[in-house]
This record gives C-alpha cells, structure tokens and sequence, in this order.
C-alpha cells in the first residue's frame, strides 16, 4: 500500500452537510423561532450548496482517495445533486403536514440531512467498509425519522419493523462482505474486481455465497420481492412526509450502492448474479402489480407499486450491459420523480385530523380542484407508463436493454405486468375524474410554495417525457465514466 | 494437542453453549447474563490470537457497560413473554424448514475446507515490544480514517435520534426553575397591603 492519500477536496459536499447539519443542530436548540423557519430555511440553504458542490463534479473524470474507500465520480456527483434536490423538495411538501400534527421538530430536518450524509457517502463509497458506514447512517436516521411520531402506535410500529428488518438486511450484507473479504482479502472495489477470477478459480463456492449474502442485502434494502415484507407495513404505517422521504432519495442511494457492488465490484461474475437477480426482478414484478390492485390505501399502493418498479429497475441491470445500467439509473430518476409527486399529492389532500390517504379521497376530485387532478393524471400516467410521459420512456429503456441482453421472456413478462399494472393506476384516475366529491381535501389549505413545486413536479414527468434525450444521454454518459 | 488448542477448544464450547443458551432460554434475565458469558468467553478466543486491545475492550465496554445497562432495562421492564409466543409452533415448521436448509447449504460450503490451516497457517506470535494498541491505532487513524470519522458521525445520529425519542418536554411535574430562583426581587415576591383601619373609631 502506498503512502496515505488524501484528498479532501473530492469531499466537499459531506464536508459541507456535515457542518451545516451540527450548525443546524445548535440554531434549532438556541434560536427561539416560531414553526422551525429558519431551521427548514438553513436545510434548504445546506442542500441547495451540497447540490451546486455535487453538480460541478458530474463531468469530472473519476477520483479516488482516503486509501482507496471513496471515489468521486460522474455518476456519484449525478446521483448527489439529485438526492440533495429530491431532499429539498420532500421538505418542502411535507412542511404543513407535520405541522398540522404537532410533530414539526427540528429533529426532522436534522435527521434528514444526516441521513442525507450517508447516502451521499453511499453513492460514492469504493470500500466495502465506506458501503456499510454510509448504508448504516442513511438507515440509523431513517428508522429514529419514522418513529418520530411517537405517541401514535402505527407509525411506532412500522418503525419498529423498518429497523428489525433493516438490521437483518444489514447483517446479511455484512456477513456476504466478510465471506467476500475472507476469499479475496480485500474491501475495495477495485481491488475486488481485479481478485475475482482467481478466487473464482480457487474457491468458487464459497465466493458465491457470499455473493448471495450481498445480493440478499441488497435486495433487502430495495424491497425486491421476496424480501419485500417490509415496505407495504413502513410506507403505511409511516406519517405520509417520511414515508414520502424514505420513498425517494434512499432509492437513489440504494442504486448507487448496487452499482458499485455489482457492476463495478463483481462484474465478472455477472453470469451468476444475473440469474438471481432475474429471480427477483420477476417476483417483484408479479407480486407488486398484482398485490397492489386489491390495495383501498393510497400509501399501501404505491408500496407495491413501488416494489413493482423495482422489478423494472431490476431489469436494466440483469442485462449487465453499459446500456443496461444507464437505463436502470435513468428509470430509478424517474421513479424518484414520479414518487415525489404521487406522495406529494397525498400530502397536499391531507389537512388536520385528515390523511387523505384512501382511495376514495380522491374521489370527485375533478369536481373541486380540476388542476391537481390532471397533475395526478400525469403522475398516474407516468406510472403505468403511458407515453408521451416520462414513465414510458423509463420502461421502455429497462426492457430494451433486456431484450438486446437476449432475455425476451422477461421483457415480455415485463409488458404484461405493466398492463395489469395499468388497472390500479386507471382505477385511481377513475375515481378522479368519473366520481362525486366525499370529503373535503386539504389542497385550498396548502400553502403556495408546495402547490407550485408540486405542478412544476407533474409537469417535469410530462415535459422529460415529451423529451427524455438530454436525460437519457446524461444517463449513459455518468455510467460509461 | 497443545495447551493453546486446549485453550481455544474451551473457550469456543463455552461460546457456542453460551449462544445458544441466549436464543434458547425463557428468562430474559438469564439470556442477557448468558451473552455475558459469551462476551467472555469470545474474548478469550481474541487473547489467543494476539488481539488483547479487542479483548480487554470487548469486556470493558460490552460486559462492564453494555449489559449493564441492558440488563437494567430488562429488569425495569416487565414483558409478558405468552403473547410474544403466541403463534411460534404455527410458524415453527416454516422457520425450522428454511433454518435447516440454510444450515444445510452452509455446512455444505464451510465443511470443504475453504478456511483450512493449508490455505491459512498460523500467523505465529507477535515478538515482545509489539503493541496491539499503537498498531490498531495507527491503522484506525491513517488507513480506516474515513470510516472511523464516519462511525462518529453514526454515533451523533444515535445520540440524536435518542434524545428525540425519549425527551418529553412538557414537565408533568412542578418545580422551581433555578434561573428564575436567584432573580427574584423583593417587588415579585412582596406585596405591600395597607389594611383599611376603620378611622371613626379612633
């Protein structure tokens, strides 16, 4: 090993969180301010510079340093600059409905941004230790997030599962790491590449168990079915602005986590961890479209609907291709999209003493406010993935680049669950537009900021749709370096 | 078979007794004491391989604090175990099928020697002035820097997230706040009555 290197210049971004989030700390607990504002207001500063940091970093050629643990790269710095963005919006949307239930805390915002920390660290991890200390920050604040409302019994019970499950997923990663260590004495990823073949030849078996391990806690950790129990019970049971949270930027994270794992660490072995993640990516797609259709939840559907764009997800990287994970990377964007807006509209229909998180809240929605039912139509849309919306173009891509990888049947089990798909998110479209009005929604008590933000959000699917070029080719250009 | 084999096989039956009795026993209390034990005993097995910082730290911080305190808590608590049970022998047969296959699977892997003294001979002892301290030290502040800094951050959020969780602010009870004690005036506390004496008496 060479001389210790150094480089804290490709740190800036968790440098910069990191400080903000301990002076957003000290504000919270000396300032007296009347409903968090400068609180909310200096996350927002915090995240706007993280993410002009990360930005400027998207085309820079790949740095690697502190010992070979962490690497700045053109996808890392994407996917930062858009977990930080996607942060800044979730605050924003989520700000009147933890008001409205006394549960508006500064601890919030500040486990927010340290969660935000670890996936920064997370996407940019190059050891096997960094992937596990940024996995651990980003789930630690996440679990104490959900249970933050804790005199209510389902958010405290859907934390209590979030975290015994995730501690299980974890130490399922860990031991696929150390059984990986054990054969090839190395935590880098890098390292780890080159090692592969020879640990392959020497110790084939055990190599691949621990490869199972990892594959276990990664999917784990995306909810990829069978290991999805947990995401329905945490996405319900959750205050909708956590679920809301813990829906999107960790999505993004968890990509990067994959990516570096498998694509960059074990792509040698992609022959023998493509069969189970085709395993998985089919299961996700069956049980998320078809479970979700006999959900009358709001929250609960978008759970397996979110396991089921999982299973696309899934797709892109089965293929194992450059084009195949730029496809993936570009469907789990517009997935984080589309999730803000969906869980956004949720908290725009709820007001005080109502969730708005039923079906039928939506209900004749049309009748009262005809605007925000065509943003939900879009957003609906999107989903089952109509052209010309961004969704389209994102399952197009996945199952693209599956049937270039040669696995037609799974492109075309793809298609026919994205039309039985289709029912639950047309059935959420009916009762919009094709009902009468049951209760009174919270729109007209929303505030302005997050109403706008959550039409420019549905008009951003729409507008990526009709032109998904610069996005699409932003996709391709971070995953080939 | 030599004494450090003598030793090590002592040390590893009492962990694996000891782990086990963990998961297996219905007293809470003694599951905690029995990974008392097994703290012990796996720091036995870390003296053995030179490894006396770990050892020394895993009894200090695991035993002497950790369980302690977990200890306490288990204790204070009073958990009804029954409806904790309830419905184990109706996902018993699942679990143990899957447990064995597992079992099964892995034993199939570990029993084919992948870990065996050929592939991994005994390293040997470290001669007298090594420090196992000043080595781990060093490693944890120069290589492991990264990570290190990061489990401090980790440890942050664990503070906070606890605090969040358990402080309730509203004081149930009454009490005198200091800071309003000690500026107390003579005017906030003294109210100066003149009692109306009845003049026409005289």
């Amino acid at each position: 090993m060479d001389a210790l290197s150094v480089d804290f210049s490709i740190l800036i971004p968790e440098i910069v969180l990191l400080t903000m989030a301990c002076v957003v700390l000290f504000v919270d607990l000396y300032v007296p301010q009347r409903n968090k504002a400068m609180t909310q207001g200096l996350t927002l500063v915090t995240l706007a510079l993280c993410a002009l940091f990360a930005a400027q970093g998207i085309g820079d050629t790949p740095r690697i340093s502190f010992n070979g643990s962490f690497i700045s790269d053109g996808l890392s710095n994407l996917l930062k600059t858009l977990i930080f963005l996607t942060a800044m919006v979730v605050f924003v949307y989520s700000r009147r409905y933890l008001a409205d239930r006394e549960v508006l805390k500064g601890e919030f915002y500040l486990l927010g941004l340290f969660s935000l920390l670890g996936m920064s660290i997370l996407v940019s991890a190059y050891s096997m230790v960094t992937v596990y200390l940024g996995l651990e920050l980003l789930s630690l604040a996440l679990y104490a997030m959900v249970a933050l409302h804790r005199d209510e019994l389902a958010p405290t019970e859907a934390a209590m599962k979030y975290f015994i499950l995730g501690a299980l997923a974890s130490g399922m990663l860990l031991y696929g790491m150390s059984l990986l260590y054990g054969v090839t004495g190395t935590l880098q990823i890098d390292i780890l590449a080159q090692r592969a073949s020879t640990a392959m030849e020497q110790d084939a078996l055990l190599f691949l168990v621990g490869v199972v391990f990892l594959v276990v806690g990664v999917a784990f950790k995306f909810g990829a079915v069978p290991f999805h129990m947990w995401v329905p019970d945490v996405y319900h049971g959750a205050p909708t602005a956590m679920t809301l949270f813990i829906s999107t930027a960790p999505k993004l994270a968890a990509f990067g986590m994959l990516y570096r794992l498998f694509a960059e660490g074990l792509i040698t072995f992609h022959g023998e961890w493509q069969q189970y993640l085709i395993i998985l990516a089919a299961l996700s797609l069956v049980v998320g479209n078809v479970v979700a259709i006999a959900q009358r939840n709001l929250k609960r559907m978008f759970a397996y609907s979110a396991i089921a764009h999982v299973g696309y997800l899934f797709l892109g990287i089965v293929a194992g291709t450059e084009a195949g994970f730029a496809s993936s990377l570009f469907y789990v964007i517009a997935y984080v999209i589309m999730g803000l807006g969906g869980f956004g509209m949720i908290l725009l229909l709820s007001r005080k003493g109502f969730e708005g998180d039923r079906l039928e809240d939506l209900k004749g929605l049309n009748d009262t406010h005809p605007w925000y039912a065509l943003m939900m139509l879009i957003l609906m849309a999107s989903m089952a993935g109509v052209p010309p919306t961004l969704g389209f173009y994102a399952k197009l891509a996945v199952i693209q680049a599956v049937v270039d990888s040669g696995q037609v049947w799974l492109a075309v089990l793809a298609v026919i669950f994205s039309v039985i798909g289709a029912f639950y998110y047309l059935r959420a479209i009916w009762y919009m537009y094709f009902d009468e009005p049951q209760v009174k929604v919270g729109i007209t008590e929303a505030g302005g900021v997050a109403k706008a933000l959550l039409s420019a959000n549905s008009l951003l699917v729409l507008m990526l749709g009709i032109v998904p070029g610069g996005l699409l080719a932003l996709c391709f250009q971070v995953i080939a370096g | 078979m030599t004494f450090e084999e003598l030793v090590f096989y002592f040390f590893s039956a009492i962990l694996v007794f000891a782990a086990t009795m963990v998961v297996f026993i219905k007293k809470p209390v003694h599951a905690a004491l029995y990974l008392v034990l097994a703290f012990f005993s796996s720091a036995g097995v870390w003296l053995l391989l030179d490894a006396e910082f770990l050892a020394i730290t895993l009894v200090l911080v695991y035993v002497g604090a950790v369980m302690v305190l977990f200890l306490f808590v288990v204790m204070m608590l009073d958990i009804n175990l029954s409806p904790l049970r309830e419905g184990f022998a109706r996902y018993l047969p699942a679990g143990l099928l899957i447990g064995l296959v597992v079992l099964a699977e892995l034993a199939y892997v570990y029993t084919r020697d992948y870990f065996g003294p050929e592939r991994f001979p005994n390293p040997g002892h470290h001669p007298e002035d090594y420090s196992n301290t000043a080595e781990l030290g060093s490693r944890l502040y120069t290589e492991h820097f990264l990570g290190f800094e990061l489990a401090a951050v980790i440890l942050l959020v664990a503070i906070i997230a606890a605090i969040a969780l358990t402080l309730r602010p509203k004081r149930m009870s009454k009490y005198v706040r200091p800071e309003d004690q000690v500026v107390i005036t003579r005017k906030g506390r003294v109210k100066l009555v003149d009692p109306k004496t009845d003049k026409t008496e005289g």
